[in-house]
């Protein structure tokens, strides 16, 4: 069996515990959820090797290649904000987007490896991987946002449903959005300068103007306004979410119109 | 292999009567004890016993002795004189069931089906400490083992497999547990505790048993709230100083007894601004409101009042009853499940008691027992002789291992007393 499948089953059974769990609340499940996940994560790492060799290079020419790079960071940080917040009432919702993004990556992956990049240089590889990380951050701070919002209707609104009960408590989920946008932001910060770093290189100039550029700047300083206007002002709480959730709409506006129909130097990340 | 229960609840008893019925550990043992011991007939009345006592039941769980006769009427007096009372005064209060049913009613009280508050928590640990309890006492044996880790096991699936136990069902709770939706862990926050009704109390007691961090009393009279705080191990704030401390409390109760609103929006939009607009839960337990509605529109304040409150609790309670059917089946799948066992047990006794007489009756003496039997239908007849002469066949080739997987005699063999007076068999040869 390769070891994408593979790697896909375990998120499958991982999934169906992280729903079960949310019926059920028993910890055996969410442990053994959180190993599977864990066992998924080390064999699609070894699958992303497998196509990083053949490539010589990051994976991210392609769009199953960058999904899948994507589907793997996005594990991995939620696995890394699991443990750190021990809270697993949210893998319900975040391993189906990283089960959906490794199947979509595994059934449309190419027979032959794509062209090798023009670029192959560590810090290329480097800037690639940490703009994926941010991007992955702030998808699960994005449906951390969703369930804040979805959670503070059901408590104003006086009508708490069923499994109401079984979410995070309001603080819990904000205090872990900000964890996820603040290894986001930090990511993408390190990212931009590297692919400043890079586009001096091969194009000898450090900004370029490509929309790319200037749309990852807005978002680094809307998640940047984010974490600040929700610590101390009056915008803590719901409009904080709120801001979280507009910032990852324009992320996903850079990911497909920006990068697919303006910018010149980016295609799938 | 007979079972039974005795016993009264809350259905069938006051609180009065229940509360004098009730067994402490001690008394629990000594029941249990007393009834497996032998008599001076040199036979006990049971062969095992539990005692199973709650604030709404007392029941005693027993497998009686096989030689034993009239058991029930024994059990009756000896439940009505271990307490002090006639047999009379319980008679209209004391249920028995037996066998399949007896089984069956544990396993549902042991799910919570059976509870005054339905799908409660706290039964399924009393019927582990019962059942601990008699176990170690030595008056327990194969059959309550059985029945009682089957019970265990049958609440344990209907508490993780349905929504039997999901969501709170008081007034009080419902609010600490709201609270915790919103604040997570109540041990870093601080509440305002503004009058004292039995809710409001109650609600204290949750706040307390989660170690909230402090607890701000208030009171229309400064007398009232130092004895308020004092009660509840708070600290007092005086009401013309109110305005001045709204920065501190995340949850506010409150359950004066006041004409008009003493908390309004104007109030408390100027005391959220002060806060940075930290979240504020406000619980308002007063009767009439003693928090203005328009207060529920402030940002990040989440106003809650009985009404409200009591409509969570109503939820739940219905999306409780909802779960009932599911639990039942669960419960009816634990007791199919014991049932086969017990049948396998008793085919096995029957069998060891066949090889244990030597002897085993031939045709003739079969067709001459039958004639005795005079209840019996012609059918009846012929599938007992049929069952019959399966099992004396069985007891002369087959290892009594095999017997466990062969469902379809079990199944058959549901009369047991008759199969056995059929064959000549006395009860408690083995």
């Amino acid at each position: 069996m390769p070891t994408s499948t593979a790697a896909l089953l375990l998120y499958a059974v991982s999934l169906a515990l992280y729903l079960w769990l949310l019926y059920t609340n028993r910890s055996w499940m969410g442990f053994g959820a959180s190993a599977l996940l864990a066992g998924g994560l080390l064999l699609h790492y070894f699958s992303l090797m497998e196509r990083a060799r053949a490539l010589d290079s990051v994976p991210y020419q392609d769009l199953p290649g960058s999904l899948s790079l994507f589907a793997w960071l996005l594990a991995l940080t939620y696995l890394g904000l699991e443990v750190f917040h021990r809270q697993r009432s949210v893998g319900a919702f975040v391993v189906p987007v990283v089960f959906v993004l490794a199947l979509f990556s595994t059934l449309f992956a190419p027979q032959q490896p794509p062209a090798p990049p023009e670029t192959h240089s560590t810090l290329f590889a480097l800037h690639v991987t940490l703009n994926i990380l941010a991007y992955s951050s702030f998808a699960i701070a994005f449906v951390l946002s969703v369930i804040f919002l979805l959670q503070n209707r059901m408590l104003r609104g006086r009508a708490p449903g069923r499994t109401f009960w079984r979410f995070p408590a309001l603080e819990l989920l904000e205090r872990m959005s900000r964890s996820s946008v603040a290894v986001g932001l930090l990511a993408l910060l390190a990212g931009i300068g590297l692919g400043l770093v890079v586009s001096r290189d091969v194009r000898g100039q450090l900004w370029s103007n490509d929309p790319k550029e200037i749309v990852s700047v807005v978002i680094l300083l809307g998640y940047a306004a984010y974490l600040w206007l929700g610590r101390t002002t009056t915008w803590r709480g719901a409009r904080a979410s709120w801001l979280c959730v507009i910032n990852f709409v324009v992320v996903l506006f850079s990911l497909t119109i920006v990068n697919l129909y303006w910018s010149k130097f980016h295609r799938y990340f | 292999m007979r079972i039974l229960v005795m016993g009264i609840n809350h259905r069938t008893a006051p609180v009065e009567l229940r509360e004098r019925v009730a067994f402490d550990p001690e008394q629990a043992r000594r029941a249990a004890a007393e009834l497996t011991r032998p008599t001076h007939q040199d036979r006990p009345l049971l062969r095992e016993a539990a005692v199973l006592s709650t604030c709404n039941r007392s029941e005693l769980y027993a497998v009686p002795d096989p030689d034993a006769t009239e058991t029930v009427p024994a059990l009756r007096d000896y439940f009505a004189a271990f307490h002090g009372l006639s047999p009379v005064a319980l008679a209209s209060s004391l249920y028995v069931h037996e066998d399949a049913d007896a089984v069956r009613h544990l396993f549902r009280v042991a799910a919570g089906l059976d509870s005054m508050l339905l799908g409660e928590a706290e039964i399924l640990g009393q019927v582990r400490t019962a059942y601990q309890r008699a176990f170690a006492n030595g008056t327990t044996g194969p059959v309550l083992n059985r029945m009682f880790q089957g019970a265990l096991e049958a609440g344990r699936r209907v508490r993780s497999q349905t929504g039997l136990g999901a969501g709170p069902m008081s007034v009080a709770f419902a609010a600490v547990k709201l609270a915790e939706q919103i604040f997570g862990r109540l041990r870093e926050c601080t509440a305002l505790i503004v009058g004292a009704g039995t809710v409001g109390e109650q609600l204290v007691e949750h706040l307390r048993n989660r170690k909230i961090r402090n607890l701000l009393v208030a009171n229309r009279s400064w007398e009232r709230a130092c004895a308020l705080a004092a009660r509840f191990h708070g600290e007092a704030v005086r009401w013309d100083e109110l305005s001045q401390i709204w920065s501190r409390p995340d949850i506010v109760v409150t359950s004066l007894a006041v004409r008009e609103p003493w908390l309004t929006r104007a109030e408390l939009e100027t005391a959220m601004a002060a806060r940075g607009n930290r979240p504020l839960f406000v619980i308002d337990l007063g009767v009439p409101r003693n928090v203005e509605a328009e207060v529920g529109t402030l940002y990040n304040v989440y106003l809650y009042n009985l009404d409200s409150l009591a409509e969570i609790v109503k939820q739940n309670r219905r999306a409780r009853q909802q779960e009932i059917p599911r639990a039942e089946q669960i419960v009816e799948e634990h007791v199919a499940r014991f049932e086969a066992w017990r049948a396998a047990a008793e085919m096995v006794e029957l069998l060891r008691s066949l090889r244990h007489q030597g002897t085993a009756p031939d045709a003739a003496a079969l067709d001459q027992r039958l004639e005795r039997m005079h209840d019996l239908s012609p059918q009846e007849r012929r599938d007992l002789r049929g069952i019959a002469e399966e099992l004396l066949a069985l007891a002369r080739l087959e290892p009594e291992a095999q017997l466990r997987h062969m469902p379809a005699l079990r199944e058959r063999v549901r009369r047991m007393d008759r199969v056995r007076d059929l064959l000549g068999i006395t009860k408690g040869t083995v």
